[in-house]
């Protein structure tokens, strides 16, 4: 190559790099926000990314809250004129997956904010990283206590819930034991996650404080199938009632050996709403008749559940019935992540979007009585959003949904 | 005398058998709390063991296919789980065909029959591939070798059947032979949990005999003594390695419908943890002995299912269910302290010395 086109190369470049410094120089829009903004030129896409358990025993509980979200992007079209792109990753469902899928997730700069995580225990590692990335985290399934309890290690910034917290769903399912079912002994079975455990100890403090006696506190392998000889030792202690808010596979396991265990022949099983699934009809088979299972009470959402999201929904999905019970919550979450970008985001004249994410956290904080699809959601200042209603629900063979039964 | 005892024991040693009797005091101690508890009466105890039992025979079975393999090969099949996983939840799919014709509680032991051929016949196949395909070309290579690809022809087989049947929950359904419990002596014993326990002793009789009394169980022992010269007698070790899996395969497969009369959800992921146990159990035994993988097994499932209540009751240990494994692993490292070759293990050692 001679001198001459060295030369020529040379202007070449330094002309690209000088037009290339212009360029965002034309714009009028200064980030100034303390975490940063998302830039989105016209045409492209805003992204939101959901991390949720998509494989495996739990996939409904995921698969569930995705088509959700789904039918919130279906149903919203555009926003502020720009598609809305949504990928992801599992959680799944365990601390492990969690830490996979936020660590991938915090790596794209692009993601404006997340939904999930599925399950509490992946929230734990998962929310921190994400939290970290300045991103919103929002999660329609997430239900343990700590995650939103204010001063607590598991709290981060930009984390917020549709969910109902426990500490409601656990005491609902103590009152339903102790005044509706008239029981005054029960035990309690968790699989170490926090979502049992939180759930297990909320029922345990409700029941004794309502008069009842605890007669065990017991905990299992998630991934265990024998569970007789656990329900053996628990009989001991000859219990009326067995909470078990623990998850599909286990918790169907448990609902067809407790039958078969000497003392437990009469005893009443009652899951959470991490067992809302058909998986738990097929799991348990016969033994499922007369189960009961606590979850936010369906008949309480709004009228546009019925008439607008479930069509839209069975024909996404391509199923019958909702396969779990927490896609009218990821609905809520995606529809108060658009409300708020359409609140905060700033947009050129060609239609590049900026969206700056520290306002975009106030503004998800500052939701108040938000019309969603649960009820009317209201954000605490460390993210609660729920307007919880809680039903009781009884399972009979070979059906799915179950039937409602409290109150 | 003194002085010879003290050089053979080393620094090693002092742990190692400090561990052991800090395990020893811990379960003897916690049992007799228990017991002096008296929380429990003598009839839990006995149902407690008829479930580990009932566990114990199933892991047998498919303890026998590690350690068949390995007494010839010299090579845990780490895949043999997924050859376990894959009969059942076929299975569990013609069991609900037979409901749809009806046949499920109108024939039923023409039913089970078919049930556990269509088990036992899958799970053979996939063990005949399995070794035909992922470890017949690398019979020649070092050790290491067949064990990674045993672990990658385990994920592979997961994900197959993962999207063959779905990754949700399959149900098997219960047989009305099946249902209910008889009184034995004050007892109860559920008729699946009897099927479980008979079927596994009846089977294993079966299967030992095959390896003690036939001609190609002499073939196999044989070719497990030393290939080349069994090569040179004239045994066609191809065929022989074949063979040891594919009967490896029908007892998992067999095995796998026990397991579902005890706990009756198939999945894809179902084979791994009683595939761990098994081979726990085949190791306890003194791997590559069958009436060891028997013993070990059933020692194994009676641990799982006596233990967290016998051992950690007593010392006030809250949800000790949730240690089931860890008692059960403790103890095998317990046995194999003070026996590295595991229960049965002698004899295989000074033969193979």
């Amino acid at each position: 190559m001679s001198k001459r086109s060295y030369a020529l190369l040379a202007v070449l470049v330094i002309t690209g790099v000088v037009l290339a410094a212009c360029g965002p120089a034309a714009s009028t829009f200064e980030c100034t926000d303390a975490l940063g903004c998302v830039d989105i030129a016209p045409g492209e896409p805003i992204h939101i990314a959901y991390a949720m358990v998509i494989s495996g025993p739990d996939e409904t509980l995921g698969i569930d809250s995705r088509t959700g979200v789904e039918v919130a992007i279906a149903l919203k079209g555009q926003v502020l004129g720009h598609d809305v792109q949504l990928t992801g990753e599992d959680d799944g469902c365990s601390a492990e997956g969690g830490q996979a899928a936020g660590t991938k997730l915090a790596a794209d700069p692009s993601v404006v904010a997340v939904i999930g995580t599925s399950c509490s225990s992946a929230a734990r590692v998962a929310v921190p990283l994400l939290s970290q990335a300045g991103f919103v985290i929002i999660s329609a399934s997430n239900t343990a206590p700590d995650l939103t309890r204010e001063g607590d290690p598991n709290q981060h910034p930009g984390y917020l819930r549709t969910a109902h917290n426990d500490e409601i769903q656990g005491a609902a399912a103590a009152q339903f034991a102790f005044e509706k079912m008239g029981v005054t002994k029960a035990a309690t079975i968790h699989d170490g996650s926090l979502y049992a455990e939180s759930l297990q100890a909320v029922f345990a403090k409700t029941f004794t404080e309502l008069g009842g006696e605890i007669t065990t506190q017991e905990a299992v392998d998630p991934n265990a199938t024998d569970f007789k000889s656990v329900l053996t030792s628990i009989a001991a202690g000859e219990p009326e009632f067995i909470y078990h808010p623990i998850f599909v596979k286990a918790g169907s396991l448990i609902i067809n050996q407790a039958k078969q265990v000497p003392g437990l022949e009469e005893v009443f099983l009652m899951g959470a709403d991490g067992m809302f699934s058909p998986d738990v009809v097929e799991g348990a088979g016969d033994a499922v008749e007369g189960a009961f299972v606590s979850s936010p009470d369906l008949a309480a959402f709004s009228a546009d559940y019925q008439t607008t999201f479930l069509p839209k929904y069975k024909e996404l999905a391509g199923v019958d019935e909702p396969v779990s019970i927490f896609h009218a919550h990821a609905f809520d979450a995606a529809n108060m992540i658009f409300a708020a970008i359409e609140k905060v985001a700033v947009q050129d004249e060609d239609g590049t979007l900026h969206i700056p994410r520290q306002a975009l956290r106030d503004a998800m904080y500052a939701t108040k009585d938000y019309p969603g699809l649960t009820g009317s959601l209201t954000c605490t200042p460390t993210g609660d959003c729920a307007d919880p209603k809680i039903a009781v629900y009884e399972y009979h063979a070979g059906q799915y949904p179950p039937e409602r039964i409290w109150p | 005398m003194l002085r010879t005892w003290r050089q053979r024991i080393t620094a090693t040693d002092v742990v190692i058998w400090t561990i052991g009797l800090a395990i020893a005091v811990m379960v003897v101690y916690g049992s007799a709390k228990t017991l002096a508890l008296g929380k429990y009466d003598l009839v839990t105890w006995i149902d407690l063991s008829i479930t580990g039992l009932a566990l114990g025979g199933v892991y047998a079975l498919i303890a026998l296919g590690y350690t068949l393999v390995y007494g010839i090969l010299r090579m845990i099949n780490f895949a043999h789980s997924e050859v376990f996983m894959s009969g059942p939840f076929t299975a569990a799919f013609a069991a609900d065909a037979l409901i749809a014709l009806g046949w499920w509680n109108k024939y039923p032991l023409l039913s089970f029959l078919i049930v556990l051929a269509i088990s036992a016949g899958i799970s053979t196949l996939i063990a005949i591939l399995l070794e035909r395909i992922a470890y017949r070309p690398l019979r020649g290579a070092p050790r290491l070798v067949p064990l990674i690809t045993a672990i990658g022809a385990s994920f592979f087989l997961q994900y197959t059947f993962r999207g063959l049947y779905g990754s949700g929950l399959k149900g098997y359904p219960e047989m009305d032979i099946f249902k209910g419990f008889f009184m034995l002596g004050g007892i109860r014993v559920f008729k699946t949990q009897a099927t479980a326990i008979i079927g596994a002793v009846v089977l294993m009789l079966i299967l030992y005999a095959i390896v003690q009394r036939t001609k190609m169980g002499r073939a196999m022992r044989s070719v497990s003594e030393d290939k080349e010269a069994a090569a040179l007698m004239g045994i066609d070790v191809d065929k022989v390695i074949a063979t040891t899996f594919a009967i490896g395969g029908a007892a998992a497969g067999l095995a796998g419908i026990l397991y579902l009369l005890l706990f009756p959800v198939a999945h894809f992921y179902m084979g791994f943890f009683p595939g761990l146990k098994a081979f726990t159990a085949a190791v306890l035994g003194g791997i590559g002995n069958v009436p060891g993988a028997f013993l070990g097994a059933m020692v194994l499932g009676l641990l799982e299912s006596v233990g967290p209540s016998l051992f950690l009751d007593g010392l006030g240990i809250p949800a000790a269910y949730q240690l089931k494994d860890a008692i059960a692993f403790t103890i095998l490292v317990f046995i194999l302290i003070f026996r590295p070759t595991g229960i049965l293990g002698e004899r295989l050692t000074q033969a193979k010395a």
